[in-house]
C-alpha cells in the first residue's frame, strides 16, 4: 500500500522534466554562480578574512608578550626577594656587631671604673694604715710616757726621786722585755 | 485511494526553477530566478555574518566574534592538515567555498527554501572550478612533473601498467565524483524530507485508520530533518577537505 502510495506521488505524471537536468536555466545559473560566488570570495580574502587573521594574530601576539612581561615580572620579584634576604641578612650581622661592640665598650667601661675605685679604695686604705700606725706610735710614745709619770709617781711614793731620763730608760727597757 | 492533488506532494516541485527577472547577455538567457535568489541571499548572509563578527576585531572577542573565528580556525587547521603550510594561500578559496555551500545547505533547510546545491550544475562547476585550479597549480608548481601524480613512486615496473590507468580515472572521476556527490546528497535528501511530509498528510487525509502509519511517517520526517542537518554541514565539509586534498597533490605532486 505504501509502495503504491510513493509510485502515485513521486511520479509527478505529466509534468515538467526532472528540474535539474533542465537546460534553459543552466546559463543563468552558472551566471549567477560565478557572479555570487566571486563577490563572496572577493568579499571575504580583501576585506573579511585579512581583518580577521589580524585580530588573531594581534591576539596572539598580546598573549605572548602579557606573558613575556608576567616571567619578566616574576624574575624581578625573584630578585627583590633575593635582594631583600640580602639586606636582610646584612642588617642582622650589623646588629649583632652593634650588640657586640657595645657589649666590648661596657665591659671595658666596667673594668677601668672597677680599677679606678679598687686603686682609690687601696689609697684610701693605705691612708688609712699610715693614720693607724701614726696613732699607733703616738699611743705608744703616749704610753711610754704613761709609764713614766706612773713609775715616777710610784717610787715617789716610796720616796725615792729619780732623774726623768733614768726613768725613760727604765721603761724603755721594761717596754722592750715585754 | 484518494489522493491530495498530486503538485502539493510532487517531491520533485521544489527544485523547480522559475524567473524571478527576466534578463538577456546577448543572446543568453541569464535571468534572475529563485535559485539567483537563494544563492544572493547566502552569499549576503555569509558577508553579513563575518563581516559583522570581525568587524570591532575586539581581543576579547563577543560571541558573534568567537563563532566567527571558530570558523577561520576550522577551516585554516583544515587546510594546512590536509595541504600544508602551502596550501594556507588557497586558504580564503577554501573558506568561501566551504561556507558558501554550508550557508546554501542550510538555507536549503528551511521550509520553502530553494535549495542551490540541489542543482548539478552549480556542484558540477563548483567541482570543475577546484579541479581546474587544482591542474593549474600543479602545472605551474611543479611543470610536467605534475604527471607523476599519474605514477606513485616506489612500485615495482610492471604494477604501472595498471596503476597509471587507475591513477588516470581516478583523477578524471574528480570533478564527477566532487561535483555529484554534493548534488545527489542534497537532492535525495530532500526529496525524502518532501515524500515522508506528504505522507502524513495524505495518510491522514485517506482516513483515521491511517492516523498510526501517519505518525510513523511524521517521526521518519522529524529523525530524517535531523540527519539532513547533518548531512548539510558534513557536505560542505567533505567538499572543502577534498578540495584541500586535491590542492595537495598539486602542491607536492612529485612526493605523492
Amino acid at each position: 500500500m505504501i509502495l503504491a502510495f510513493l509510485a502515485e506521488t513521486a511520479v509527478p505524471g505529466a509534468e515538467a522534466a526532472f528540474p535539474p537536468f533542465e537546460t534553459w536555466h543552466m546559463p543563468s545559473q552558472l551566471f549567477w554562480l560565478a557572479v555570487l560566488f566571486t563577490a563572496l570570495y572577493l568579499a571575504l580574502s580583501r576585506y573579511i578574512l585579512p581583518k580577521m587573521s589580524d585580530t588573531i594574530e594581534k591576539r596572539a601576539n598580546r598573549v605572548a608578550s602579557d606573558l613575556d612581561e608576567a616571567a619578566r615580572l616574576n624574575n624581578q620579584a625573584t630578585e627583590a626577594q633575593k635582594a631583600l634576604e640580602l639586606r636582610l641578612a646584612q642588617a642582622r650581622a650589623k646588629a649583632r656587631d652593634t650588640a657586640e661592640k657595645a657589649r666590648e665598650k661596657t665591659e671595658a667601661e666596667l673594668a677601668s671604673e672597677t680599677a679606678r675605685v679598687d686603686a682609690d679604695l687601696a689609697k684610701k686604705l693605705e691612708t688609712a694604715d699610715a693614720r693607724i700606725s701614726k696613732l699607733r706610735a703616738d699611743a705608744m710614745t703616749n704610753v711610754e710616757q704613761i709609764a713614766v709619770d706612773t713609775a715616777d709617781a710610784m717610787i715617789a711614793r716610796f720616796g725615792v726621786r729619780a732623774s726623768p731620763a733614768d726613768l725613760r730608760k727604765a721603761v724603755s727597757a721594761a717596754l722592750e722585755q715585754a | 485511494m484518494n489522493l491530495m492533488p498530486a503538485i502539493a506532494l510532487d517531491p520533485i516541485k521544489q527544485f523547480q526553477v522559475t524567473k524571478w527577472l527576466d534578463l538577456k547577455l546577448g543572446n543568453i538567457d541569464i535571468s534572475f530566478t529563485n535559485a539567483s535568489g537563494f544563492m544572493l541571499l547566502g552569499v549576503v548572509l555569509v558577508i553579513t555574518f563575518f563581516g559583522m563578527a570581525s568587524r570591532k576585531g575586539e581581543l576579547v572577542p563577543s560571541r558573534l566574534q568567537s563563532v566567527a573565528e571558530l570558523g577561520y580556525g576550522f577551516i585554516a587547521d583544515m587546510v594546512r592538515s590536509a595541504a600544508g603550510e602551502e596550501g594556507l594561500k588557497f586558504f580564503p578559496f577554501v573558506f568561501t567555498l566551504f561556507f558558501f555551500i554550508f550557508f546554501a545547505n542550510m538555507i536549503g533547510m528551511v521550509p520553502y527554501a530553494f535549495t542551490t546545491t540541489s542543482h548539478i550544475i552549480v556542484t558540477g562547476a563548483l567541482a570543475l572550478t577546484v579541479i581546474l585550479m587544482v591542474i593549474v597549480v600543479g602545472l605551474m608548481k611543479n611543470g610536467l612533473g605534475f604527471f607523476k601524480l599519474f605514477a606513485p613512486s616506489g612500485a615495482p615496473w610492471y604494477i604501472y601498467i595498471i596503476l597509471t590507468p587507475i591513477e588516470i580515472i581516478s583523477f578524471l572521476a574528480r570533478p564527477l565524483t566532487l561535483g555529484l556527490r554534493l548534488f545527489a546528497n542534497m537532492l535525495a535528501g530532500h526529496i525524502m524530507l518532501k515524500l515522508f511530509a506528504g505522507f502524513v498528510v495524505a495518510l491522514i487525509g485517506a482516513g483515521a485508520v491511517y492516523v498510526p502509519i501517519a505518525a510513523l511517517a511524521f517521526g521518519m520526517g522529524v529523525a530524517l530533518n535531523a540527519l539532513e542537518f547533518l548531512v548539510a554541514g558534513l557536505q560542505a565539509y567533505v567538499f572543502a577537505i577534498l578540495t584541500c586534498v586535491y590542492l595537495n597533490d598539486a602542491l607536492h605532486a612529485d612526493h605523492h
